[in-house]
């Protein structure tokens, strides 16, 4: 863009905002999150919170939470995703329609937290669906939940409408459904899609290039 | 309420045939409790709600519980009921029934028909310990889904094979991760820096 930065605070001041479309288009998304209305477990409690007058996700645009996947931006994965829950939790993400995020609020939804060795817990919802910002706590705060959407804001500002750096949903060859994983004799199955989510490795076999490349 | 050795004498001259035994836990629990053969548990129960002496109107809870073979003794699934009387404000009497660990042989007689409330209650014992109830009304698992084919609260259920690294390794995971030498290891940076200084 190139736009005088001083003919540009000049024109501001006479209410004419001199912008790229793709930062109005981002604006207007990043200031109209409407998150799904769902939560799973105690998480969703302080998500509530978030969204009521006291925290007020409204200042964020963020307060619109809608009871239809077909109506919802983001999903905010709040609390223990039990592995009887998690392919209705996919099949919901799947029928959000593009751009679509997905926040994992709290110890549970990022790793499965205290109940990470139980028989019927998921180990993280990373696994069967991409995550763009993991929350840590037990339960996290407000303020946290209010970070995250920050962040997510700051994601979505910086993505682009060009050719070549254009957001993955723009591509009609791009899946934006993800397998649901089904009932298996002893866990689901697959236990985890390996196309979004890779397991944990040991640090001793991470190598140097590796390290140096991250 | 009547001390439990007479509930089980009351109990006994009622139901002929009940083999009744009184279970003091060690150390003694507040609640002893009777353990009834598989044959007569619902006659017993069945007293015990009509009776007009308990009238035990409400089972508060069921659950099970898992005894391995010992060297001593065979293992067995105990499954435990909690009765309560409303009308009489009195309770609980802690009624327990065993069945044989073997899937095949691990059946007890469903008390859904005298409580209403044992309906979900069974079923959810039915789920983790795999203990059979028969006439039970619409017996199938309750928390997990209906294609699981283990019972998890088992003594001897083994979990899905998995294992995976993690950077802060406990119980299991912890011995799994000193097994496989994996465990306190040089962090990344720290290897970065080494690599640096020379």
């Amino acid at each position: 863009m190139a736009v005088d930065e001083g003919l540009k605070s000049e024109l501001q001041k006479q209410g004419i905002f001199v912008l790229p479309f793709e930062q109005l288009y981002n604006w207007g998304r990043k200031s109209s999150i409407w998150p799904l209305q769902f939560g799973l477990a105690c998480c969703a409690i302080e998500m509530i919170a978030s969204a009521a007058s006291r925290y007020d996700l409204a200042r964020f645009g963020a307060e619109v939470f809608r009871a239809t996947p077909r109506q919802a931006d983001l999903m905010i994965v709040a609390g223990t995703v039990t592995k009887k829950m998690a392919p209705q939790v996919v099949r919901l993400y799947n029928q959000m329609p593009e751009p679509k995020y997905c926040i994992a609020m709290g110890a549970c939804a990022i790793s499965g937290g205290p109940f990470k060795d139980g028989y019927n817990v998921l180990k993280g919802i990373d696994r069967y669906i991409p995550v763009d910002v993991h929350i840590p706590g037990c339960p996290p705060r407000p303020e946290a939940l209010i970070h995250a959407i920050m962040t997510l804001q700051r994601k979505i500002a910086n993505q682009h409408l060009e050719k070549n750096q254009r957001p993955r949903w723009y591509d009609k060859n791009e899946a934006s459904e993800y397998p649901i994983p089904s009932y298996g004799g002893h866990d689901l199955q697959p236990p985890a899609n390996l196309e979004v989510w890779q397991p944990p490795r040991n640090y001793r076999d991470v190598t140097l290039d590796e390290v140096k490349k991250a | 309420m009547e001390a439990i050795e007479k509930i089980k004498e009351i109990a006994a001259q009622v139901v002929p045939g009940a083999k009744i035994e009184i279970i003091n836990s060690t150390p003694a629990a507040q609640q002893p409790a009777l353990l009834v053969d598989r044959e007569h548990i619902y006659a017993v129960g069945k007293f015990l709600k009509e009776d007009p002496r308990f009238q035990m109107d409400f089972c508060s809870c069921v659950t099970g519980v898992d005894y391995l073979p010992k060297a001593d003794k065979p293992g067995c699934i105990e499954v435990v009921y909690h009765l309560y009387s409303t009308t009489q404000k009195q309770g609980p009497i802690v009624l327990k029934v065993r069945a044989p660990r073997e899937l095949e042989q691990c059946h007890v007689p469903s008390l859904t028909p005298l409580w209403r409330s044992c309906e979900f209650q069974e079923r959810e014992a039915y789920d983790l310990y795999g203990v059979k109830f028969n006439g039970h009304p619409d017996l199938r698992r309750i928390l997990m889904w209906d294609e699981f084919t283990d019972f998890p609260m088992r003594k001897d259920y083994t979990p899905p094979a998995d294992y995976e690294w993690e950077p802060t390794p406990h119980d299991d995971t912890l011995d799994r991760a000193v097994q496989e030498g994996g465990i306190m290891p040089p962090t990344a940076r720290e290897e970065l820096e080494r690599a640096k200084k020379k």
